[in-house]
């Protein structure tokens, strides 16, 4: 084969598996969100006060692991805002979305501030590589164990929602509060819960970004990555493990211009870098349907109504 | 939030349910128990703007810097002298166009955020369209132009996500941001690339238009014509929303809109059309931040005015008279921005925090709403 158009594809792939892990930590929580019948736009927001998050504790603490764990706490905080506002009667939930994501992108830059300069302790990958004496090879195989993490919540998730009685739960939240309340279930009570676990999974996918890969902490960090998860999660029709397919392939998209600027072209650049953001809005042209809403749509979704 | 004055002194006593029973005649006591039940949409938000406000001087506090400094820093920085004031007009400008290209969908069930895109898309169209007109074609003919690409390019933008939304389903406000997005990474591939100025090694720009094809300041004061233009338009607006059969019809969709669809109204084309006057106004703003400001166009347009906008909007309840004085305010908020990072050693993301905090308190606000017998007078009476 071609070697430049290999050198392409295998950095494809390891941008693939890069890129991917915010995408596919975003779009799981963004999943169980939505299975419980509300939409959390604020999750942009999040991963990037995760990413600070993370970034900050790794460098004061001089464990990223700490890190990852505090942008996922600061990811539930957030996630919690959103859910107890959301509870109150006559507040719509894509607008406080929209009011979150100001905020906690805010609180990020205001807080992040001192922290763009100094390096802090970033997570360390692991070698699969190892075997291959490709130089290419290898760098495209040294994956985050983050990585393999977010295919255990998924399959995790997925497992729950059709076996266990929580995801039952969840699941009836979503599809008829009615239902779910003739049941005794608190519904509010379910969806805060929900948004805050969904929260958490953001941040966790905000600590990637500063911790890994790009692995660092700047205002430029995420550039609606929060936003496309979001939109990937009605790509993937709220399965979990659809969540984990419909990242890979926005991350081999993301990786389209990196790639080919590794094999020295450079030109187009910039419009490879909307390449994700098109490819989102032709996926969800592709998927939205005017007349009937799409399969598999929890029934309390705003979006469906 | 202007109203708020006038219905504070007109019925004091019943607001605070003190008084004697009302004796006025049937027409007035409809006024009266009108303004009452208006005062409603004057009240509450100013409230939430209020408890934004001290929780944010709680924030000050535990940072530990001075609520009263802050203040004092925004009242100079934005309003306490001539100068700063007509900086502070100067911003709301655009402030007042993204505010509308936010609250026109609204007024027809959508939300749309997707004012900041089409800014930056109208700003740069207007300057590519420019620069090969620039000592060609006289600015008499070139300024037009301009105007009529902004508002084409950014109707075009955003009246695409609502025939997305009509045609296909396609979730409005996730469309309209990444159009947004998608926006800001065209200009930037032609400012990098085909359209750079070689001349300006600093930051990548197109070719300057010149002075003699930018548009002045109102004469006798340095606020540029955008913030005149933005009122004219938010008055127009205003009458086309409440006065027209067009505004009514998409007022209607909004409201209903299977009502609308079973009275058959054209929702296409009402939702199409809304969407396309929302991004003329943005269009429309980035058209003045390069005519008027920058004079090329870079990524200086993506300064966070589409955002704010989205803000702006639902302060003023989507009310396009409204909408002026909040983004006057606001506009006073982003103008003293760099004078309270210089004086208080805040970092200039301050002005987003307590943007965020005064959104989120207001939503939190909405929940409000029909609590409250003081402004609903049938209610009142009936209860006591």
């Amino acid at each position: 084969m071609n070697s430049g158009l290999l050198t392409v594809l295998i950095a494809m792939l390891g941008g693939a598996i890069r890129v991917s892990t915010p995408f596919m930590f975003v779009a799981l929580g963004e999943c169980l969100t939505e299975k419980s019948g509300r939409v959390n736009l604020g999750l942009e927001g999040t991963l990037v006060l995760g990413a600070m998050v993370a970034y900050a504790i790794s460098y004061h603490t001089g464990s990223p692991w700490a890190g990852v764990f505090a942008a996922g706490v600061a990811g539930s905080a957030l996630g919690a805002m959103h859910g107890s506002i959301c509870s109150l009667p006559r507040v719509n939930d894509v607008a406080v979305g929209i009011a979150m994501m100001l905020f906690g992108i805010g609180v990020a830059f205001f807080f992040g501030k001192p922290y763009i300069q100094p390096t802090a302790p970033r997570l360390s990958s692991l070698p699969f590589g190892g075997c291959t004496s490709d130089l290419n090879l290898r760098s495209a195989l040294d994956i985050n164990p983050l990585f393999f993490v977010g295919i255990a919540v998924a399959l995790l998730m997925a497992w729950a929602f059709a076996n266990t009685r929580w995801g039952l739960i969840v699941r009836t939240v979503g599809d008829s509060a009615a239902a779910a309340r003739a049941m005794g279930i608190s519904v509010d009570f379910v969806r805060f819960l929900s948004t805050t676990i969904g929260g958490f999974l953001a941040g966790v996918g905000g600590a990637f970004l500063s911790l890994s890969y790009p692995g660092s902490w700047n205002q430029g960090l995420s550039s609606g990555q929060g936003l496309m998860a979001v939109a990937l999660v009605i790509f993937a029709r709220w399965s979990p493990v659809r969540c984990v397919l419909a990242a890979l392939l926005f991350g081999a998209a993301g990786a389209i211009g990196p790639a080919l600027q590794s094999v020295g072209i450079t030109q187009g650049y910039y419009f490879f870098n909307a390449a994700p953001y098109i490819l989102t809005l032709a996926l969800m042209i592709a998927t939205s349907s005017a007349t009937h809403s799409s399969r598999d749509m929890p029934g309390e979704l705003s979006m469906a109504k | 939030m202007s109203t708020g004055a006038p219905t504070a002194s007109e019925i004091p006593r019943r607001a605070l349910g003190t008084a004697k029973p009302p004796s006025a005649p049937a027409d007035t006591y409809d006024f009266g128990s009108r303004l009452r039940a208006n005062s409603e949409y004057v009240v509450i938000p100013a409230f939430a703007l209020l408890m934004a406000a001290l929780l944010f001087a709680l924030f000050l506090l535990a940072i530990g810097k001075s609520p009263l400094d802050f203040i004092d820093y925004v009242w100079k920085g934005g309003f306490g002298t001539a100068f700063s004031f007509q900086n502070t007009l100067q911003r709301s400008s655009p402030l007042i166009l993204t505010a509308l290209a936010v609250a026109i969908p609204a007024r027809i069930g959508l939300i749309m955020i997707g004012a900041e895109g089409a800014l930056v898309l109208g700003g740069f169209a207007a300057a590519a369209i420019a620069v090969p007109m620039v000592g060609v074609v006289p600015p008499i003919i070139t300024m037009p132009v301009m105007v009529l690409t902004a508002l084409i390019v950014g109707g075009l933008w955003v009246g695409l996500a609502g025939y997305l939304k009509y045609a296909r389903g396609v979730n409005e406000t996730i469309s309209s941001l990444l159009l947004t997005y998608i926006g800001i990474a065209i200009m930037n591939f032609f400012v990098e690339g085909v359209m750079r100025d070689a001349s300006n090694p600093n930051k990548p720009s197109t070719k300057p238009i010149g002075e003699a094809y930018m548009i002045g300041n109102i004469p006798g004061t340095s606020v540029h014509w955008g913030f005149l233009v933005g009122v004219v338009v938010s008055i127009a607006l205003y009458f086309l929303m409440t006065r027209t059969t067009f505004g009514f019809a998409a007022r209607v969709t909004g409201g209903n809109f299977r009502a609308a669809l079973a009275q058959g109204l054209p929702v296409g084309r009402l939702i199409v059309s809304c969407a396309m006057i929302a991004g003329a106004c943005a269009g429309l703003a980035g058209y003045f931040e390069v005519a008027a400001i920058q004079g090329r166009a870079n990524a200086s347009l993506a300064a966070g005015y589409g955002f704010t906008g989205i803000l702006v909007s639902f302060l003023a309840r989507h009310n396009p008279i409204v909408i002026v004085p909040v983004a006057i305010l606001f506009g006073g908020l982003v103008a003293s921005g760099g004078l309270i990072q210089r004086r208080m050693g805040l970092p200039d993301a301050t002005v987003l925090v307590l943007q965020g905090l005064i959104f989120i308190v207001l939503l939190v606000s909405e929940t409000l709403y029909g609590r409250f017998a003081i402004f609903r007078p049938g209610d009142a009476k009936e209860r006591t």
